[in-house]
């Protein structure tokens, strides 16, 4: 039996998700953009969905966008931002997703955008104060500033002060943009309250589906579309519909919220659970980010003291069925080590694994993940008490 | 049991339902095998990896490609399209800024190379000839030093004619470009070998074949000539970089599974089609003043379009909508009350595009059903055209199309 404790990775799909989605795929099948009764079903389907996610947010209808996942909303919020509203200087940070972090390469490459990173401390939190400076020095230079940080880290579960930065954007009239991937349905997001111009959401990270996303766009703007050859999505996505997809998610999201004070709560006691019994069992164990601080319920990256017995400890946690990970598994194939860790400079050579939860895990569980990692590490439990 | 459960579906050229066995074989990787196919630490990530493998053969096999490798995941044929023009358009943008296509093409082509004209690339729209066709000869005299890719679409989606791509790609490949092809309404249907058909680039999608809305490929030869495409949408670099973001695990699977069956069923399902295609459209075409369209000797079985002279296509439809659905183009179009911009590349007026229908089958169409419509559509012609005065006019030897109606 596996232990599951990779949920920033994705997370399992819930049982109502399924049930909600399973109907689109034997009964209504429809293409949304057919006019007859079959396709206006999907159609309905895809309008409610949008609606079920504007009122996650408090956005309106209009300002939802279904796409086929994080990555490519992160794409067309960046890409149209430069393309269409005149952004010259993009402001983001060194542990930013690299599908945030690519695209911006790429856009520096193809059309000149100057990149500027806000700096950060040792404990993975940005400099507020470094990021207004930016602000204040990019405001006397031509072209737009957009500011692209996302909510919560996908390695170390920092959170962004979303309302500090979005304050801070709103005076120096700059963009931003927030990729919430790691936090919506996991902590309430108010766009009336909150005011942010483009934000990226995603299915699999919620026990929705994979293979579909959103984008958020604010709507004072108006940016082109990526995708062309359809005039889906209000023109702004080209493609048929994933509608199993887009109605899982609206399900997915909708749960979240329901239950996103008791989720936080209990996902947080078992984060918080882990940490005491790792610094117990371990004296010298630390945690990258600051997981005691401000910081996401769902990630505790831990930074287990180098020595024999850890050195392949990610391999012998999976050999005894516990599925963690040693940074995002975005970064397919070699092993480079995790850029948002190399970012922080820490000056240690700890072994750090990335454990992520999700409200389908028990303290249960991870008495078992504990027990293991003893028997890993040769702990010798009485010694530790004793001491 | 009776097969004509309302509305009875023709519009599988639009989307087709997904088969019991696909969505049978995706449902484990919605429950107990979820993980992130780039997860490379643990056995969810593993058996993910593994089952999208799996599918990359599946495809592979369906469509003669000579490596699993050669298959990139999209999330539709659409997002396809748009990389491999807008990718190869990139990538060999210091050879040539040229390209080739065709006026009846999926808008998802137009529509890209239209943007791509506004960034400086040349593009050259061929017209189709009334019955839909494009020739050899033509894409030969339009191919210049410059010209880098030509894309012209395997089957079209209104009309169902198959282009001669054979001879285009060997035309193409003697210019020196790269041939590319929007096989959607092709894949799972006819037989497609990439190989032997001289196929550089190919984007196609799972929901027309009896699969799931929300993935799709483009098939990106890797040898002979070696093809690359820069990535139209950057990240985590999956896809062999080329295109990133999480892989839809279950869509994926659910894609492999529609390619296998209709590789074991094309034959089966090849022959049920034509059955029920052959006997609609003699029924139609028995009919006073109705027409065919697309050329009737290169054809799928698959798309019927129709044209029934003297009825306004979209009122006809309203006569039955409730029991039948049919399309009067492109889905992607059809919100739009313009008429068929590929009816109109034939050469047909407003007024016969307007009063066209396509009928579109799948294997889970029945005879019965075809029956059921057979019989509802000529009921709502008839009755449309009781009540038109053209067809009134038609009937006593009138001309209409040499009427000069007078304004008010």
């Amino acid at each position: 039996m596996s232990i599951y404790l990779d949920n920033a990775a994705t997370t399992p799909l819930s049982a109502e998700v399924l049930a909600a989605m399973l109907p689109y795929m034997k009964v209504h099948y429809g293409n949304p953009s057919s006019i007859h009764m079959i396709g206006r079903k999907a159609r309905t389907a895809v309008e409610r969905a949008r609606r079920s996610i504007a009122d996650c947010l408090q956005a309106s209808v209009g300002e939802i966008f279904f796409t086929s996942g994080g990555t490519e909303s992160n794409n067309l919020a960046l890409k149209g931002a430069v393309r269409d509203l005149g952004v010259r200087h993009i402001i983001t940070s060194e542990l930013e997703h690299h599908c945030v972090l690519h695209t911006v390469e790429m856009l520096e490459k193809a059309y000149g955008v100057k990149k500027y990173f806000v700096s950060q401390s040792e404990k993975g939190h940005l400099d507020l104060t470094s990021l207004e400076q930016l602000l204040q020095d990019l405001s006397n230079k031509d072209g737009q500033v957009l500011v692209s940080l996302m909510h919560g880290n996908n390695e170390i579960g920092n959170l962004l002060d979303l309302d500090a930065v979005s304050i801070m954007c709103q005076n120096y009239g700059a963009l931003f943009h927030t990729d919430t991937v790691q936090t919506f349905g996991f902590y309430p997001i108010d766009v009336q309250k909150t005011k942010v111009h483009f934000l990226t959401g995603s299915g699999h990270k919620l026990h929705g589906p994979k293979g579909v996303g959103f984008l958020y766009i604010n709507d004072e703007i108006n940016i082109q579309p990526n995708m062309l050859g359809g005039s889906q999505e209000r023109n702004m996505r080209a493609g048929t519909e994933n509608v199993y997809g887009i109605v899982g998610l609206a399900k997915a999201a909708t749960l979240a919220h329901e239950q996103i004070v008791e989720n936080e709560a209990y996902i947080s006691d078992l984060k918080h659970y882990l940490m005491e019994e790792l610094q117990q069992m371990i004296p010298d164990v630390q945690f990258n980010g600051d997981p005691s601080g401000r910081s996401t319920c769902k990630v505790l990256n831990v930074a287990f003291p180098a020595n024999k017995e850890s050195e392949l400890l990610l391999l012998h946690l999976d050999i005894a069925g516990i599925c963690a990970s040693g940074g995002s598994a975005c970064s397919s194939g070699v092993d480079v080590g995790s850029h948002v860790i190399n970012a922080l400079q820490l000056d240690n050579n700890s072994i750090n694994i990335r454990f992520s939860f999700s409200k389908y895990n028990t303290k249960e569980e991870l008495n078992i993940l504990l027990e293991k990692l003893k028997t890993i590490l040769k702990i010798n439990t009485l010694d530790t008490k004793t001491i | 049991m009776s097969t004509l459960v309302s509305p009875i579906y023709l519009d599988n050229a639009a989307t087709t339902p997904v088969d019991p066995r696909v969505l049978e074989a995706m449902i484990p990787y919605f429950t107990n095998k979820m993980g992130n196919a780039a997860s490379r630490n643990h056995p969810f990530g593993w058996a993910a990896e593994d089952a999208v493998d799996l599918a990359r053969t599946q495809i592979a096999n369906l469509i003669g490609a000579s490596s699993p490798k050669e298959i990139i995941f999209t999330s539709g044929a659409t997002e396809a399209d748009n990389l491999g023009l807008k990718g190869v358009a990139d990538m060999y943008a210091r050879r040539g800024n040229h390209i080739i296509t065709t006026v009846t093409e999926h808008k998802a082509v137009i529509d890209t190379c239209k943007m791509l004209q506004k960034k400086g690339v040349d593009v050259t729209f061929l017209e189709v000839n009334e019955k839909g066709m494009i020739t050899p000869e033509q894409v030969r005299a339009a191919m210049t030093p410059k010209t880098i890719l030509v894309s012209i679409m395997m089957v079209n989606n209104e009309l169902g004619v198959r282009q001669p791509i054979e001879e285009i790609a060997k035309v193409t490949h003697e210019g020196g470009a790269l041939f590319m092809t929007d096989g959607t309404q092709a894949v799972g249907k006819i037989p497609v070998d990439v190989n032997a058909m001289g196929i550089d680039l190919m984007a196609f999608t799972a929901h027309k074949m009896y699969g799931p809305k929300g993935v799709g490929a483009l098939y990106v030869r890797r040898k002979r000539p070696r093809v690359k495409v820069t990535a139209q949408m950057d990240g985590g670099g999956h896809e062999r970089g080329m295109r990133s973001g999480t892989l839809n695990v279950p869509g994926i699977v659910g894609f492999g599974k529609a390619a296998e069956l209709c590789a074991l069923d094309m034959e089966k399902d090849h022959a049920h089609v034509s059955k029920l295609r052959d006997k609609l459209e003699a029924a139609f075409l028995e009919m006073e003043e109705v027409y065919l369209n697309g050329d009737p000797d290169a054809r799928t079985p698959y798309i019927s379009n129709l044209s029934f002279k003297y009825v306004e296509g979209e009122g006809l439809m309203m006569g039955f909508n409730q029991e039948i659905a049919v399309s009067s183009g492109s889905a992607c179009t059809s919100a739009s009350l313009e008429p068929s911009y590929v009816l109109k590349a034939l050469g047909l007026d407003d007024e016969l595009a307007h009063s066209s229908i396509r009928f579109s089958f799948s294997r889970f169409t029945t005879e019965e059903q075809v029956d059921y419509a057979i019989e509802k559509v000529r009921k709502s012609v008839e009755r449309m055209r009781e009540l038109s005065p053209l067809w009134e006019m038609y009937q006593e030897g009138i001309d209409t199309s040499t009427i000069e109606w007078a304004a008010h």
